[in-house]
């Protein structure tokens, strides 16, 4: 069986035999990263993700509840098996304490938007009213012309109140990357 | 006490241990310069050129394992750093790189010989710190030190404003202890998983052909004599990667010599058909692997690095061992022996290796001698015989880089210096000179080309100026020998701007410098000169070998191709020499 050098012709390689490089599906990843408050940090990881010819779709920032301290969530789109290299590389980082991706970990994750409609006429004012009390978000700010509407919820959740709103017109908007938490409970229901 | 930033500096540097530093004065350093002529006890080097500095520091830090330490003013100074900054990153090189900085006050208004040095460099250090206050200033040094030598090595860049340099402090230096405590997110894996060990010590006694692929991390590691003790005991051939030479002796009859691109025949002979590959401390580049589908077609693959990043970047592994290569091996030598070091297979194995004797037989390294013109190989081949195969070599970037991974056979690790990941051609001398500072007991050949020599040959004057014996071999072709190769073989001739026929006069050259000059046109005159230069001890000296012109790097497999389209140094192609498949 083993030593048939010479014996098998260039025909006989079959393609099985060679090394498959796996390449995962593109898909949008959750990366929350723990780090260091320091000079640059921010920079530092940008430039890593760049490095690698992504874009960033979403980042946010926060101090945690230790001081100097910050927690980062960031999404990024991409092949899995690249994502894997990216987190390895974020790890080696000197100022990141924990890295995860919690792409395939149930989690809570949340963004931020504020939007500004116009609602120049009781009709519209009504039916957007409407809209913020079934979407349970809240109205911030009121002019004779627009509504501004504060709404916090998952990504689908965000979307879905920006396309009902978008027919009324929307004058500005501003949405905050996403914060994401691995969940400690069973998955349950999102509100 | 309260004192300058710039003794804090030195002070710091001392307790390192530096000995030495590599480096260029310019105004925004020159407080530390300052420090440096009033403390005394560490040496300094003046480079002609910052890229010279940082090369040498790297060939200091390659040869001796210590931390190497290059300095630089800011703006263009710090901006020179860059090419030896990006070579270090590239070949994990622990240097530490100082530059000032304008003031603080001044960061960020396009002052004079202003430049975001951390921002240029952050892709290329492994760490980068800005001194923003002068209490940090030890820490973070210390920091630097800790991060470049531990791990995965790599350099590390501190700028510092000048007014931290000029400002008084009492700080105090702080112990390892606090240095560690203060960088919760960096903790080196050593140990390796036991589980993985396990694992692995079955499969190497299970398999039938396997190889040990060993790179620059066993060298960093110091673990040739671990590898020895494997590849006896279980009776595995051992390829070293560029990086890796001397990791493992090449002179050891288990020894395949280099793999990849211009790799023997019998390592990626022996590659292509093992079914076990055992990777130490290396990472797959592509100039090893080549089409990376076709690498190792039929191996289980072993992966042990200290850098979890480096595994299953290019492929993907089946044992995955994230550790110290050193501390690794030793356990897995451990875990072998408690299992009775037996081989499932003694008898294939035993075929293995005959298998491999023939491949070594049949196409050993080997290249056409001349009696009228000088080949290049004949040179190496002389210094090695004349040096005893006991010098460090130095190289550039070129076919001369490559003949002296082949033709001089090296024994211990940290003998073969060269840019092997970078590539940067000017790396051979200031390596060489930074080699020979740190290691004055061996001597230090630079095999440089006559294009890598043109690109730092002004550190010639640093080696007259500290009297540093260094002896440069230059392989003159008059051309860019390796791009003209590539043409040669892939343009059809068309040699596009690589010739280098008009030169300095070298021996000229070197005489104007106060080095010593020699020149060889004839094969007879080759050993002569290596002899006569081993005799000058108190200056360097260039030899200057005219080369055959069109001399080609062989065996070679083109770029991004399979093993099996290897050209052998008959202009054949593998596949045709033997079919390299195996069933099984
Ligand atoms: C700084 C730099 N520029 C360009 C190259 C591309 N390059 C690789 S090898 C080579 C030719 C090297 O010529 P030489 O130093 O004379 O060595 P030889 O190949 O002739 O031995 C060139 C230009 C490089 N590696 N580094």
């Amino acid at each position: 069986m083993a030593d048939t050098i010479g014996s098998a012709g260039l025909n006989a390689v079959k393609t099985p035999l060679f090394r498959e490089v796996r390449k995962g599906e593109v898909r949008k990843h959750i990366i929350t990263l723990t780090v260091r408050n320091e000079l640059g940090v921010l920079a530092r990881i940008a430039t890593l993700i760049a490095g690698k010819g992504y874009n960033i779709e979403g980042l946010s920032v926060g101090e945690t509840h230790e001081k100097g301290i910050s927690r980062m969530t960031l999404e990024v789109i991409g092949d899995d098996v690249v994502i894997d290299q990216v987190v390895k590389q974020l790890r080696k980082l000197i100022d990141t304490i924990k890295v995860k991706d919690l792409t395939d970990t149930p989690h809570v994750e949340r963004e931020l938007a504020l939007i500004k409609v116009h609602t120049a006429t009781p009709r519209a004012r009504d039916e957007v009213l409407r809209l913020v009390e079934i979407f349970r978000c809240r109205i911030v700010d009121v002019s004779p012309e627009t509504y501004t509407v504060e709404i916090t919820g998952t990504e689908d959740k965000v979307n879905a109140f920006i396309e009902l709103v978008k027919p009324f017109g929307i004058k500005e908007m501003a949405r905050t990357g996403k914060v994401a938490m691995k969940r400690e409970s069973i998955p349950q229901e999102e509100e | 006490m309260p004192r300058k930033g710039a003794d804090i500096v030195i002070e710091t540097l001392k307790e390192e241990g530096v000995e030495i530093i590599f480096g260029h004065p310019g105004g925004a350093i020159m407080e530390v310069y300052d420090a440096l002529y009033r403390d005394g006890s560490i040496r300094h080097i003046l480079a002609r050129h910052e890229q010279g500095a940082g090369h040498m520091a790297e060939g200091y830090a390659k040869a001796t394992g210590k931390v190497g330490v290059a300095m630089s003013t800011s703006g263009p100074g710090a901006t020179n750093l860059v090419t030896a900054i990006a070579d270090a990153y590239m070949d994990s090189v622990p240097v530490v790189f100082i530059t000032g900085q304008v003031p603080t006050h001044l960061i960020g208004n396009d002052a004079f010989q202003e430049v975001d040095i951390v921002g240029i460099t952050r892709p290329i250090t492994k760490h980068n710190f800005l001194v923003k206050r002068i209490e940090d200033l030890p820490l973070i040094l210390r920091q630097a030190f800790y991060i470049a030598r531990t791990g995965r090595p790599g350099p590390v860049l501190v700028d510092i404003p000048k007014d931290i340099t000029q400002k008084l402090s009492d700080v105090l230096i702080p112990s390892l202890e606090e240095v560690k405590e203060s960088l919760p997110g960096y903790r080196p894996h050593l140990e390796g998983n036991l589980q993985q060990i396990k694992k692995a010590a079955k499969l190497i006694m299970e398999a039938k052909r396997p190889v040990l692929y060993v790179g620059g991390g066993a060298v960093q590691a110091e673990a040739q004599k671990e590898l020895v003790e494997l590849a006896e005991l279980m009776k595995i051939p051992v390829t070293t990667t560029n990086m890796g030479k001397g990791a493992f002796p090449e002179l050891h009859p288990l020894a395949l010599h280099m793999l990849g691109m211009h790799g023997t025949y019998y390592a990626n002979m022996a590659v292509y058909n093992c079914d076990l590959l055992i990777a130490v401390g290396a990472r797959f580049d592509d100039r090893v692997t080549g089409k990376v589908e076709e690498f190792a077609p039929q191996a289980k693959i072993i992966h042990i690095d200290i850098d979890p990043a480096s595994i299953s970047k290019n492929i993907v592994v089946d044992v995955p061992i994230v550790g110290d290569v050193k501390i690794v091996l030793r356990k897995l030598l451990e875990e072998i022996k408690r299992e009775g070091a037996k081989l499932y297979f003694p008898e294939e194995r035993q075929k293995w290796l005959e298998r491999i004797e023939g491949w070594k037989k049949k196409h050993p390294l080997t290249y056409r001698k001349s009696n009228t013109v000088i080949k290049p190989q004949y040179v190496i081949e002389q210094i090695y015989e004349a040096t005893k195969g006991d010098a460090i070599i130095s190289t550039g970037v070129g076919q001369h880089q490559m003949w002296s991974a082949m033709f001089y056979k090296y024994s211990f690790p940290r003998q073969f210096i060269n840019s092997g990941g970078l590539g940067t051609m000017g790396f051979g001398l200031p390596a060489g000179i930074g080699a020979k500072l740190g290691r004055p007991d061996k001597e230090v050949f630079v095999i440089d080309g006559d294009g890598s020599f043109m690109m730092t040959m002004q550190e010639l004057i640093t080696a007259v100026q500290y009297k540093v014996p260094v002896k440069i071999a230059i392989i003159n072709n008059g051309y860019l020998g390796m791009v003209r190769q590539w043409q040669e073989l892939f343009y059809e001739r068309r040699y596009s701007e690589v010739d280098l026929s008009v030169q300095p006069d070298f021996v000229k050259l070197a005489e104007a410098c106060g080095a010593v000059g020699f020149r060889a046109e004839k094969p007879s005159e080759v050993r002569e000169i290596i002899e006569e230069a081993l005799k000058i001890q108190d200056r360097p000296v260039v030899m200057d070998f005219h080369v055959d012109r069109e001399e080609n790097v062989l065996p070679m497999v083109p770029a991004g191709k399979s093993y099996r389209d290897m050209i052998l140094d008959d202009g054949k192609k593998a596949i045709e020499a033997e079919t390299m498949y195996l069933v099984g």
